[in-house]
């Protein structure tokens, strides 16, 4: 059913293995798992263009489904919390030290209502003060910075431009 | 709505809502073969359209999260995600 081919899963694993290590990340260290979710997010990329959380039925509109790129907005806060994200592709210092496993959890993430809304009241809290530049702040990692546009990928999580609100 | 049927032991109506990537979900149908139970199961993410809606729908009334794995057993109990011990007490003997 899928046409991912072993050397790109393994291509791929070590591209993130490599990056969630640069910049302070872990990767689930149950391999055989985390190349499972690898492939996934692969078929994910070619059915919709992009790659949608694998535990997450994705609408196929990008800008519906933004938040559930992986990394997923709610990664940071699952880890933080769990010890895993939704998913469980990243996991906390513990977990990857084979201390404890990652377990299943609950998907903090809110229905398309409350998304809406949610949306709505960000874009309207930017600040009135008076800035050289606009200050950026990424949603999966809280990564900010001060210039005309946001970074075309976060230079921490690799999340994209589009991933980025205003914050002052 | 149309759902896929694996043979094994009747142990009531068993129902798995899931999705074809979804790594929980895997597990969660290894799990449903390694008891041995009959089920019926459908990939929520290869659905589209109404269909998909429909399918929705259908999880909602028992989860209304709407997440996955959802399992409904006998229409009326549901267990949301992967939850190991949950399921084995909840089908096995």
């Amino acid at each position: 059913m899928t046409d991912i081919t072993e050397e790109e899963i393994e291509r791929t694993f070590e591209r993130l293995t490599a990056d969630a290590k640069r910049s302070g990340y872990n990767l689930n260290p149950d391999e055989e798992f985390t190349k499972e979710l690898v492939e996934s997010l692969l078929i994910n990329g070619k059915r919709y263009g992009y790659w949608a959380c694998p535990c997450r039925l994705a609408d196929g509109v990008k800008d519906e489904d933004l938040d559930l790129i992986c990394p997923c907005d709610y990664r940071d806060v699952d880890v933080e919390e769990f010890g895993a994200c939704y998913c469980a592709l990243y996991v906390d210092k513990e977990i990857a030290s084979g201390g404890k496993d990652a377990k299943p959890i609950p998907d903090r993430r809110p229905e398309r209502d409350e998304r809406a809304q949610f949306k709505a009241a960000s874009a309207g809290s930017s600040g009135k003060a008076e800035l050289a530049y606009p200050v950026w702040r990424c949603r999966v990692c809280g990564y900010l910075c001060a210039r005309e546009e946001p970074p075309g990928i976060c230079p921490i999580c690799k999340a994209g431009k589009e991933r980025f609100d205003r914050f002052m | 709505m149309e759902y896929e049927h694996v043979d094994g032991k009747d142990k009531g109506k068993i129902v798995l809502y899931a999705l074809s990537t979804c790594v929980w979900c895997r597990r969660t149908k290894k799990l449903l073969g390694e008891l041995g139970v009959a089920y019926d199961f459908v990939f929520v993410d290869r659905k589209s359209g109404e269909e998909r809606e429909a399918y929705k729908d259908e999880i909602r009334k028992h989860n209304p999260r709407c997440s996955y794995p959802t399992l409904v057993l006998n229409d009326e109990r549901c267990i949301v995600g992967y939850q190991d011990i949950e399921i084995r007490e909840a089908l096995s003997g």
